[in-house]
């Protein structure tokens, strides 16, 4: 189940090639505040890996990636 | 992120864009990790970084001539940004100190107002090495 929720922010990286995506996210997370959700598409094959490695090492919470055909939706909560 | 941030020092030589991409990419990466970034430049490293080398076509290095025009089309196309602006941007999101190397710039007598903004002093090789002593992860490029 995938808990509703709104997301605070919605990043269109599609296109952006690596470190486009991780980079747009880093930056959009550190505006938002903490609780917030974000949500990023990106159709960089590497921010299958590294974002979900950096999300996990900056100690945020990846909600989800999600498989969207031509693009993956990567869904972050701010946690700090 | 980390109470003592990791370092990776990166000493570079090479000005062409097929060399200064993985310099944009690799910063922006290490940054993404948490870790500091020292980057040295050096004779055609630093000449990229000149005012006078802005808005010039990108150099590619002559081992990859043949591919190169093939190269430049893809990069253009895709939109992909230049080595400078994924350093901007690096340096924007982390801790990406960028030193020039005052014995090229002797050699060619230039000054710190030749290069643009990115490069935010100018080292000898002993005060880069004291810099980049401790990093984790030292490249030459």
């Amino acid at each position: 189940m995938i808990p509703q929720m709104v997301a605070a922010r919605v990043v269109d990286a599609r296109g952006s090639v690596c470190p486009g995506p991780l980079m747009a996210l880093i930056g959009a997370v550190r505006e938002q505040g903490v609780g917030d959700v974000i949500a990023i598409y990106s159709t960089d094959t590497g921010s299958r890996k590294d974002i979900p490695l950096w999300v996990n090492k900056a100690g945020h919470e990846l909600v989800g990636a999600f498989d969207r055909g031509a693009y993956t939706e990567f869904v972050v909560r701010k946690k700090r | 992120m980390d109470e003592n941030p990791k370092k990776l020092a990166m000493v570079v030589f090479s000005g062409t864009v097929d060399r200064l991409f993985p310099v944009g990419i690799l910063a922006s990466g290490a940054v993404a990790m948490g870790m500091d970034v020292e980057i040295f430049l050096t004779f055609w490293g630093l000449q990229a970084f000149a005012k006078r080398s802005q808005g010039m076509p990108p150099k590619f290095s002559v081992d990859y001539a043949d591919m190169a025009p093939m190269f430049a089309q893809v990069l253009k196309q895709k939109n992909v940004p230049s080595p400078m602006e994924t350093l901007r941007t690096a340096k924007q999101l982390g801790n990406v100190k960028i030193y020039a190397c005052t014995m090229t710039m002797d050699l060619l007598g230039q000054t710190k107002d030749d290069f643009i903004d990115l490069v935010d002093g100018t080292a000898g090789v002993g005060e880069f090495m004291d810099r980049a002593k401790d990093a984790q992860t030292t490249l030459f490029i």
